[in-house]
């Protein structure tokens, strides 16, 4: 392929997300030899530029006040004016990704690769990658044509970042920015609420899931919790249901915790759960599904029903005391 | 308001296990539970919501056979006032760019003020409703966990984004909407409601009505190919605990203790 490659670089208050890292090192793993180009696209940007000239063999910097927010309906139509047809662009698969990526696929008439958690070879303009479906219970070899470009989105953690080499140039780029207009327009960040309790700085949660059934069991959860001195969380669906607060929500839309302990009951294991968990804690898994993906990562497993198991192991520890 | 909302009919990940099936060609699929997908439930039950506060229809479309007309008649039962169902054998086989471009073809046979999607369904992608909005020419906006009607001439949204934090924004109408989930409460669907839309007739959209040419779409038109699907070998894995729940408690009890996890 003789496709340029391009890498999306995000970034927030001056310093280059994760993300840039990790595509960066994914660029040169799927198309070797190519000379990925970053851009940056934001308002005063030029620390940024620096931080991932060293990863890159080009920056390409679009500084304008009208991007100082990360609006996709505006960046969209920048990246279609500088993107050449059949390039490939790789970016992070994140809440961003979801509003650009599609579209400007789309509109560049190439193929949308969506969160790819591997590479498994690229074979003249057959792109092969690996993905996962139903929750992650199950994972897919997919073939992807590119012979007319691509849009990427990476998940994070997939690649390994990519160590620093000699500095790319910085080119700028950003009279191609001008004169940018959207239908969409942002207005307000509100920051999540801090809820009653600070799941971030304790050494061991209780987690509970979809698999605990009903909100009356709870209570049994909270009780082993209890029992234990450790403090409660939950995945997505527990605060989708209103059944515990948002503030206890662990996760990449919740709170990213690094506890010594983890229990996760009734949770199946979603990327997006286990991406707000960091430091390797000891994570035993309790579900009743043996093929939950939760037990790929986690260090015990116990394939047991909640309602049956719980009660039986609180009073185990209640007789401790 | 007139509302779009895409649905699809997929194995419910949360009550299945999830296997590969002989040759890797397909998931076994017999005995599984099948629902509307989770994220366009919640979509379907916003526009329900905005409609009875502002007034207007709400449509709901499904790319499928006969089954995913079960879905489409379900979200009827909840409150949705039509149902529209694209089937056609020349769509089997398609990927995200495939359904996005059907489900295009369906919104353009009305004018619709509003299109809604889930978020994501079971291929994880998060791909179509962007799609739909950049094949219609719409503003877009995913993981939308807010919408406030305005003037009738935009809406103010908010999107869920990393952190749990609220990005809030004005999006002109026409738009494209993905919605997430937690928004609202879908309502229950009881049994009367089912039956009353029982016999309800779902039109069906075939490509010939839709003006897709043949071979844009389905398995023909796919650049994104399945090869297998596979169980990837676990890494170490977790170490798995056997006994009766007597047995578990007292292994696992010894272990929270040498873990520091029982305080």
């Amino acid at each position: 392929m003789d496709a340029k490659i391009f890498v999306l670089v995000a970034h927030k208050d001056g310093k280059a997300d994760d993300s840039a890292f990790e595509l960066a090192a994914a660029a040169r793993a799927m198309f070797p030899g190519s000379a990925p180009i970053g851009l940056v696209c934001g308002s005063g940007v030029d620390a940024v530029c620096g931080e991932v000239a060293p990863l890159l063999a080009e920056v390409w910097k679009f500084n304008q006040v009208a991007l100082g927010y990360p609006n996709a309906e505006l960046i969209r139509p920048l990246l279609l004016n500088v993107i050449p047809a059949g390039s490939v662009l790789l970016l992070a698969h994140d809440t961003f990704g979801y509003d650009l990526g599609p579209g400007l696929s789309v509109k560049l008439g190439a193929t949308y690769v969506p969160d790819v958690v591997g590479f498994d070879g690229l074979e003249e303009t057959t792109l092969r990658v690996v993905r996962q479906e139903f929750a992650g219970q199950v994972s897919a070899h997919v073939n992807c044509n590119i012979a007319n470009g691509a849009v990427v989105t990476v998940r994070s953690g997939a690649f390994k970042p990519a160590e620093a080499g000699p500095a790319g140039a910085i080119v700028d780029r950003s009279a191609d920015a001008a004169g940018l207009t959207a239908k969409r327009k942002f207005v307000e960040l509100i920051q999540a609420e801090a809820g009653d309790i600070d799941i971030t700085r304790e050494d061991v949660l209780v987690s509970v899931g979809r698999g605990i059934g009903d909100k009356e069991n709870i209570a049994l959860v909270e009780e082993l919790a209890a029992a234990m001195g450790a403090a409660m969380s939950c995945s997505r669906p527990i605060v989708d249901a209103k059944w515990l607060d948002k503030g206890r929500q662990v996760g990449t839309s919740g709170k990213t915790v690094k506890p010594k302990v983890y229990l996760a009951l009734g949770i199946s294991g979603s990327f997006q759960h286990l991406g707000g968990i960091k430091g390797n804690p000891f994570l035993v898994a309790v579900n009743k599904n043996p093929k939950a993906p939760i037990f790929q990562v986690a260090t015990v497993g116990i394939v047991a029903d909640l309602l049956e198991f719980l009660p039986v192991l609180t009073e185990k520890i209640e007789k401790l005391k | 308001m007139e509302i779009l909302v895409c649905v699809k009919r997929v194995p419910d990940s949360a009550e299945n296990e999830i296997s590969v099936g002989p040759g890797g060609t397909d998931i076994k699929r017999d005995d599984l539970v099948y629902s509307v997908n989770e994220w366009d439930n919640y979509a379907v039950e916003e526009a329900i919501q905005i409609v009875e506060r502002d007034g207007g229809n709400v449509t709901v479309v499904s790319v499928g056979d006969s089954e995913a007309e079960d879905i489409v008649r379900r979200e009827m039962a909840m409150g949705a006032n039509n149902g529209l169902l694209a089937t056609d054998a020349a769509f089997e086989g398609s990927d995200g760019l495939g359904v996005a471009t059907i489900l295009a073809a369906a919104a353009t046979k009305a004018s619709y003020d509003l299109i809604l999607t889930g978020a994501l369904a079971d291929g994880g992608a998060a791909q179509v409703g962007g799609m739909i909005a950049a094949l219609l020419d719409l503003p877009y906006a995913s993981v939308v966990n807010k919408i406030e009607t305005k003037d009738g001439k935009s809406l103010r949204i908010g999107r869920e984004i990393e952190g749990g934090n609220q990005e809030v924004s004005d999006i002109e109408l026409p738009c494209v909407l993905s919605i997430q989930t937690g928004i609202n409460e879908p309502r229950y669907v009881g049994i009367r409601g089912i039956r009353k839309v029982a016999s309800v007739e779902i039109p069906v959209l075939d490509a010939g009505a839709l003006g897709i040419a043949a071979g844009s779409v389905g398995a023909a038109g796919a650049k994104v190919k399945r090869v297998d699907y596979f169980v990837p070998v676990a890494g170490a894995g977790a170490e798995m605990l056997t006994g009766s729940n007597d047995e578990l408690a007292s292994k696992l009890v010894e272990l929270l203790k040498a873990k520091g996890g029982i305080k």
